[in-house]
């Protein structure tokens, strides 16, 4: 318990497509999520429902404790920035910034335009006519200056290059040291975000495939390498993620600790045992479900 | 400025070793005070849940205490226990795996023995 966000078992089909099937998780006060997974996997889907902007097919959904729809109490402590952030037709930047403080009660107007001045935005300008990395920063300054409780940033840097990137990282966390509330980040940029998560979500194709710490998930992968034939031998028994054969050669991706006697064996066999980075493993777990569906299937 | 991560081991063990490693190296003397979770998360663009892991580590084994209301100091004697630490990993982590590979290349006990003492002049 203690989780702002609990979720049992929830369901979005579309016609026969299940969109997000089965999933439970919660989400605990002061940390900072990764929601990863690929495009289509289902993120965008979940982070509408908890945001009471869709309905779930099937399944239970608390947001403070309360049920999120057309419930004032609740909506307030949530800001959520999506990928593509509609503003009224002749909005200008100054404008968007003006009327947050009514949707967000700790909507800081110093952090605001701060913000501004770091991202360069024109503060006159229509939003119409800004470039889609300018887009981009209003959303990001609006989702930080909010100082939401629950703050989701949904695919936020549409064309923003690396340097803005990098000061959106850097303000985020600057501003969590000081103000810790639950963030959540959904991203395929995994290598950028990593280091920032506390914990980690992985989505592929509907279904909730890992929900767990991002320092436990790091160093549980390793990739063993050597002749096809001696990998195989080594790969019986161990949950096998990823397999990539070269010229006679093969490596392969394990999840899982390899224990002492894993590393023995390895070397008697010849094998080179690398360890494999958090974006690796879920890029490998994303990827090779279907192959691996298609392996059982034969 | 950002300083890389390995995003292959636990990062809370990485900031561990690294607060270690300016201990042993001087940049952090005994009754030093260590930067602040914040400043770590900042420097290094890494959660402050993770820095506060490790930092713990180091409270637990003794190497960091705690003034209250002021933050982490480096303890008395710990330059020593650390390297004692250490020297028992580097015959793991290094001579394993050099002596492997010599082998591998064909390299004998003393050229091994020969190449560590140019090495030392080096």
């Amino acid at each position: 318990m203690g989780g702002i966000v609990e979720v049992n078992g929830l369901t979005k089909t579309y016609g026969k497509l299940n969109a997000v099937d089965n999933v439970s998780f919660t989400l605990e006060e002061g940390k900072i999520y990764g929601l990863l997974g690929r495009n289509g996997a289902g993120k965008t889907t979940i982070m509408h429902m908890i945001t009471a902007q869709l309905f779930a097919t099937s399944g239970q959904l608390r947001v403070f404790g309360e049920e999120p729809f057309e419930n004032d109490r609740v909506l307030r402590r949530i800001c959520f920035i999506k990928e593509s952030q509609k503003y009224p037709e002749n909005f200008r930047v100054i404008d968007v910034l003006n009327v947050s403080p009514l949707f967000y009660p700790n909507w800081d107007k110093e952090l605001a335009h701060s913000l501004i001045q770091d991202f360069g935005l024109p503060l006159k300008r229509r939003i119409k006519k800004l470039s889609r990395g300018m887009l981009s920063s209003v959303g990001i300054i609006v989702g930080l200056a909010s100082r939401a409780p629950l703050t989701i940033f949904d695919e936020p840097y549409l064309g923003l290059d690396a340097v803005a990137r990098s000061l959106f990282y850097n303000r985020l966390l600057e501003d969590y040291a000081e103000h810790p509330r639950t963030i959540v980040l959904s991203t395929h940029l995994i290598d950028e975000v990593s280091q920032m998560l506390e914990h980690v979500m992985v989505i592929d194709q509907g279904k909730l495939i890992l929900n767990e710490e991002a320092d436990v998930l790091r160093g549980r992968a390793s990739t063993v390498a050597g002749t096809a034939a001696k990998v195989e031998a080594f790969l019986a028994g161990k949950e096998v993620i990823h397999r990539e054969p070269f010229a006679g050669l093969m490596s392969a991706t394990i999840l899982g600790h390899l224990n002492a006697q894993d590393r023995i064996q390895a070397t008697e066999l010849g094998l080179e045992i690398l360890p494999v980075s958090l974006q690796q493993m879920v890029v490998h777990l994303t990827n090779g479900r279907s192959h691996r569906e298609a392996g059982e299937a034969r | 400025m950002t300083i890389e991560m390995d995003d292959s081991r636990p990062i809370f063990v990485q900031i561990a070793e690294r607060i270690e490693n300016d201990i042993i190296e001087g940049r952090l003397p005994e009754e030093s005070q260590v930067p602040s979770t914040n400043q770590f998360a900042a420097f290094y663009q890494i959660n402050p849940a993770t820095v506060m892991k490790g930092v713990n580590l180091l409270v637990d084994q003794e190497i960091l205490y705690k003034k209250r209301g002021i933050g982490m100091f480096v303890a008395t004697g710990v330059r020593a226990k650390i390297m004692e630490k250490r020297k028992e990993q580097f015959y793991e982590q290094y001579v394993v795996s050099m002596v492997r590979e010599a082998e591998k290349l064909g390299i004998t006990a003393e050229q091994l023995t020969e190449m560590i003492r140019r090495g030392d002049k080096a």
